[in-house]
């Protein structure tokens, strides 16, 4: 593709800013224009800032205006407290999707839509497949929260993709993102001194580090690559190997006083637990990254347990023992315990 | 302490010289050792103490304090499916053992079926009330071959507290298609209990008599997979806990396909749910090889019906020749 001319919307958050930030760096973009309803917080060089509200029809102008080729859309929010609440979110999430796409429809200049979904999509039941790939739908459709706003968000963009074939669509269906600098409702629960978990549960879960999720989306803007993907860093820990590996305490919880538990941890502001979260925790989520690698052909740098690790070591979470440590006990106690008696010697 | 001299090369090679065939350590008033030395230089007082070979205990020992480490600091592998090995190796399989071996001493026959490596799908009759059947299967196999059953569980073992977390570290999956072919793909040996509900949750008067085999997913999994079909026999499981009655209403209550009434339980309570000491066998049939059908086979619905009839008769014909063999079914 020749020069191209951007549109990111929620450039302001984490992802979108970044994003932008590595479009800079690369001369063969023309033009970045930045769509939020907040000032970005970090340092943008040539991305021009427009203040508006995806749901503000002013949005078609400032497309045909910048002559924008390729828009992503990086705005739909996964807690109700970055977006003030439950019903503000799912008004930003879905009505403003389907505002956004429908200007991005009337545009002509349009060649490419890329699209931040999740592996939220798929829920968390006992009672689907162990691996998700694109193509599998869960037994029963989530119904609640930020899954239900992706599977909205996600029909609108196929809707989309087939009343503008021309447009080459790319939904990348995130997994859990980590890493040193971004801020989500998980990263926080690894920040808390003790963790409470779900007693008798021990949920898989798939990390992305921040820079592949960057580098995904920068990909994808970039070259050609029409269609679904997963994305994820290989592998998968539970989340009784990601406690220990940070070096935290759990705190096992019965189910019955789960929620109570995650109220008052709401209450507390320190992490943002919704009713689906609550199931991720029970039953986990992995998603098939094998379509990333073939067809996308992009492979995260990180693992999920590099991408962990590096969380770890940068955010330096206060820890209760080191693996060093761990290494040092094991020897002592072996040499206590394997110490033969002076009388045993001649044995 | 005994400390050979370190004050530098040529100081021992002159006192080595002075004093041929003394012991090199010094006492513990800092003077030299005067007794004869052996070959090592040293005298059987001042013999450094060298790094024996560790006894059986202590090797257990050492394999005990890695195993506790690496749980600490969270360094092992699972893999995507939630199977973790280092955890069945050397909690889960050593648990059970105990219970294949010293309380149904299970003997396994036509084990030259089990292939050492490769994709192969174990196709078993179900039992007991409780799943224990599969996990002696588990047992069984890896006590032959070293090698791990992926065994495919109903979604209510995978959702309980507890059970469903072990179940996925033991390397057990949801028994739906997708996860039997991504795991045969990648080359495991899947075990699948057709009869399921049906098969564990019968009346005692009924056992050893299979009951509906599905739909025969099973057999499209493997036809598409192109891998084998290897039929299991289990005899004795269905003694373990002999069920006399169903409450359904209790069942309904709880959620379960079924609530069990046996001769101990819930009579006796949690006393009720040891199981009783009978005897099994598990036989492992010839293979059918499902290669010849092509992997068109498996839109066949008339060859997946057939051959659905014939593995089910086939273990159907294994559980009769094995009860004919026993004696009792404790001894």
């Amino acid at each position: 593709m020749a020069k191209q001319r951007v549109l990111i919307t929620g450039v302001s958050r984490f992802l979108g800013g970044r994003l932008a930030q590595r479009l800079e760096s690369d001369p063969e973009i023309e033009g970045i224009i930045g769509v939020d309803t907040d000032e970005p917080t970090i340092d943008l060089q040539r991305t021009e800032f427009v203040r508006a509200d995806i749901r503000n029809p002013l949005i078609i102008k400032v497309l045909k205006a910048g002559e924008i080729d390729t828009l992503v859309h990086a705005s739909v929010v996964a807690t109700p407290a970055g977006a003030g609440g439950r019903s503000n979110m799912k008004e930003i999430n879905v009505i403003g999707t389907l505002q956004l796409l429908a200007a991005a429809q009337k545009h002509e200049g349009l060649k490419k839509v890329v699209m931040k979904s999740s592996t939220a999509i798929y829920g968390s039941e006992p009672t689907d497949p162990a691996i998700f790939t694109e193509e599998m739908a869960p037994r029963s459709q989530p119904r609640t929260g930020y899954a239900k706003d992706a599977v909205e968000v996600e029909n609108y963009a196929r809707g989309f993709g087939r009343r503008r074939p021309d447009v080459t669509l790319t939904i990348l269906r995130f997994a859990n993102f980590i890493g040193p600098l971004i801020d989500t409702p998980l990263t926080r629960y690894f920040q808390l001194p003790v963790m409470p978990t779900p007693f008798g549960f021990d949920p898989r879960m798939q990390f992305l580090h921040e820079d592949d999720a960057i580098e995904a989306l920068y990909s994808a803007v970039r070259d050609t690559h029409p269609g679904t993907f997963n994305v994820s860093g290989d592998g998968v820990l539970y989340l009784s190997q990601a406690i220990r590996l940070a070096g935290k305490v759990p705190m096992p919880i019965l189910l019955p006083f789960a929620n109570v538990v995650a109220a008052a941890v709401r209450r507390t502001g320190l992490v943002d637990f919704s009713p689906e979260q609550i199931r991720f925790l029970l039953y986990g989520r992995v998603g098939d990254v094998a379509r990333l690698k073939e067809v996308f052909g992009f492979t995260p740098q990180h693992t999920t347990r590099e991408a962990f690790e590096d969380f770890v070591a940068t955010r330096r979470l206060a820890r209760i023992f080191t693996s060093e440590q761990a290494e040092q006990w094991e020897q002592d106690v072996y040499r206590f315990l394997s110490r033969r008696p002076a009388w045993a010697g001649s044995i | 302490m005994a400390e050979p001299s370190a004050s530098g090369a040529e100081v021992i090679k002159i006192e080595e010289a002075r004093s041929p065939g003394r012991c090199q350590a010094r006492t513990s008033d800092g003077k030299r050792c005067r007794n004869r030395a052996d070959t090592t230089g040293y005298c059987t007082t001042h013999h450094p103490a060298e790094p024996s070979e560790p006894t059986a205990l202590e090797m257990v020992l050492q394999d005990v304090l890695a195993f506790m480490r690496r749980r600490a600091t969270g360094d092992y592998h699972v893999d995507d499916f939630g199977f973790d090995k280092d955890l069945t190796e050397s909690v889960l399989l050593p648990a059970l053992r105990p219970l294949f071996k010293n309380y149904w001493r299970i003997d396994q026959t036509g084990v030259s079926s089990i292939p050492e490596t490769g994709p192969a799908l174990f196709v078993c009759n179900h039992s007991g009330t409780l799943p224990l059947d599969a996990l002696m299967v588990k047992v069984g196999v890896f006590e032959e071959r070293r090698r791990h059953i992926r065994l495919l569980a109903a979604d209510l073992a995978l959702s309980l507290p507890i059970v469903g977390e072990l179940a996925r570290k033991g390397g057990s999956t949801l028994a739906c298609e997708e996860d039997a072919m991504r795991l045969l793909d990648g080359g495991e040996a899947v075990a699948v209990f057709p009869e399921g509900f049906k098969g564990i949750g019968k009346p005692f008067r009924e056992r050893y008599r299979l009951q509906r085999f599905g739909r025969g997913g099973f057999v499209e999994v493997a036809l598409r997979a192109q891998v084998p079909i290897i039929p299991v026999a289990i005899v004795g499981a269905e003694e373990i806990f002999p069920m006399i009655a169903n409450l359904k209403p209790l069942a309904r209550l709880f959620g379960f396909p079924y609530f069990p009434v046996t001769p101990t339980f819930p009579f006796l309570g949690p006393l009720g749910m040891i199981p009783l000491p009978s005897k099994w066998v598990i036989e492992y049939g010839e293979p059918i090889s499902t290669a010849d059908f092509g992997s068109d086979g498996s839109i066949d619905p008339m060859l997946v019906f057939n051959l659905t009839d014939q593995v089910r008769d086939t273990i159907q014909q294994m559980l009769y020749r094995n009860l004919i063999g026993r004696r009792n079914a404790f001894f």
